[in-house]
C-alpha cells in the first residue's frame, strides 16, 4: 500500500494536536493559532479523504496527486510568515513607541523632582 | 519663535560637550535637547552638567526613533521651530541663520542644510561624495526638485512638520527618507549653504563597496517610502 497518504495523514495529526496542546496550556495565543489549526485541518483532510484528493489534483491538472499535500503545505507556510511578518513588524512598532513614551515621562518625572 | 535644537547622541561623550557649548554661544535663546540613544558613555551627564534636557531612552533605538523622539517632545512643549543638529561635531552654529530665515518667513516647511551649495567648501573622501551625488540625483527625480545634499542630518522644521513626524518619522535612513515622505505629503522643501566640518573626533571611512552598497539599501527603503500611504495635506 501506498505510504504517503499514512505518513501524511500521521504529519497532520500531530500539527493539529501540537497547536492544541500549545493552545491548552497557554503557550499560544488563539489568535495566532488559528492560521496553524485552520491549515492543519485542511492537509489532514487532503491526507484521508483519497476522492478529494484526486478531484483537485484531476481539476488542476496535477498528475501526481499527493504532490496537492505538498502545494497546499507550502502556502500554507507562505501565508503564515506573512502573517507573522506583519505581527513582529506592528509588535517592533509599539515597542518603539513604548521605549519613546518611557524616556519622555522619565525626563518630565526628573523635572518635576528637580523643581 | 520658540527653538528647539535636537541632538541625537550615542556615544559622543567626547564630542557633545563641545557642540552643546557651540549652539549655546551663537543661538543662546533657543533651547536645547538631547536625546541619549541608549549610549554606554558618559554622554547624558555630560550633557546635563551644561545644563540642557536630556532625554535617555532605554535602549538604543537607532537614529530614526531617536529624532522622532526629539520630535515627540518639541510638540508636546510647543515649539514652533525644530532644529536637527549632530552630535559628532559636523555642525557649526554659526551657519544657523541661513537655515532659520527661510523657515521663520514662511517660505518653506523644512530647510536643509546643504554641504554642496557652497561650492569647493567640503572636502569628502572620493566615495563618500560620489554616494552622496548618486544618491542625490535619484531623490531629486522623486520629490520633482534639486536636492544636492539628501544626507545632510542639519535640518530645521516648522510646527506642521514637527506633527507629520510624530506619526512618521522613517527608522531606517531617515535623512533622505523623510524628504519623499515630506513630498508626498505636500510639504515645501527648501535647501540652504552650509559650511560643515569633518567630524571631530573619531572616524567614519567608507570604503566603495559599502558606498554603493549604502545607495542601494537607501534606494529601497526609499522606493518603498513611494508606495506608501501618506495623508496630504
Amino acid at each position: 500500500m501506498d505510504m504517503i497518504p499514512v505518513l501524511a495523514t500521521l504529519v497532520s495529526l500531530v500539527i493539529v494536536l501540537a497547536v492544541l496542546e500549545l493552545i491548552r496550556r497557554n503557550r499560544l495565543k488563539e489568535k495566532y493559532s488559528l492560521l496553524w489549526l485552520f491549515s492543519s485541518f485542511v492537509l489532514l483532510w487532503f491526507s484521508v479523504s483519497r476522492k478529494s484528493l484526486h478531484l483537485v489534483a484531476g481539476y488542476i491538472g496535477i498528475y501526481y496527486p499527493p504532490s496537492v499535500i505538498f502545494l497546499l503545505g507550502f502556502l500554507f507556510l507562505i501565508i503564515i510568515n506573512i502573517h507573522f511578518s506583519t505581527v513582529i513588524s506592528r509588535l517592533s512598532d509599539r515597542n518603539k513607541t513604548l521605549a519613546q513614551e518611557v524616556a519622555l515621562l522619565k525626563e518630565m518625572l526628573e523635572r518635576e523632582k528637580g523643581r | 519663535m520658540k527653538t528647539l535644537f535636537i541632538i541625537p547622541a550615542y556615544n559622543e561623550e567626547l564630542n557633545i560637550g563641545t557642540v552643546i557649548e557651540d549652539i549655546q554661544g551663537h543661538v543662546p535663546a533657543a533651547d536645547i535637547l538631547v536625546i541619549n540613544d541608549g549610549s554606554a558613555d558618559a554622554t547624558g551627564s555630560v550633557a546635563k552638567n551644561l545644563g540642557v534636557t536630556v532625554i535617555t531612552l532605554p535602549y538604543n533605538l537607532g537614529i530614526g526613533a531617536a529624532m522622532q523622539t526629539g520630535y515627540r517632545y518639541a510638540d508636546m512643549q510647543g515649539y514652533d521651530i525644530a532644529v536637527q543638529f549632530d552630535g559628532d561635531g559636523q555642525h557649526r552654529a554659526d551657519q544657523l541663520k541661513r537655515l532659520l530665515e527661510p523657515l521663520e518667513r514662511g517660505e518653506a516647511d523644512i530647510v536643509i542644510g546643504s554641504r554642496f551649495l557652497t561650492k569647493g567648501l567640503y572636502e569628502a573622501e572620493v566615495v563618500r561624495r560620489f554616494a552622496i551625488r548618486l544618491l542625490s540625483g535619484i531623490i531629486s527625480l522623486l520629490v520633482k526638485q534639486k536636492i544636492t545634499d539628501p544626507t545632510s542630518g542639519l535640518r530645521a522644521v516648522n510646527r506642521k512638520v514637527v506633527q507629520f513626524f510624530c506619526d512618521f518619522y522613517p527608522d531606517d535612513y531617515p535623512e533622505p527618507e523623510s524628504l519623499v515622505l515630506l513630498h508626498k505629503a505636500r510639504f515645501k522643501i527648501a535647501e540652504a549653504p552650509v559650511i560643515m566640518e569633518k567630524r571631530l573626533l573619531g572616524n567614519s571611512s567608507i570604503t566603495l563597496f559599502r558606498g554603493v552598497y549604502y545607495v542601494v539599501k537607501v534606494v529601497l527603503a526609499v522606493l518603498v517610502d513611494m508606495i506608501k500611504v501618506i495623508p496630504r495635506r
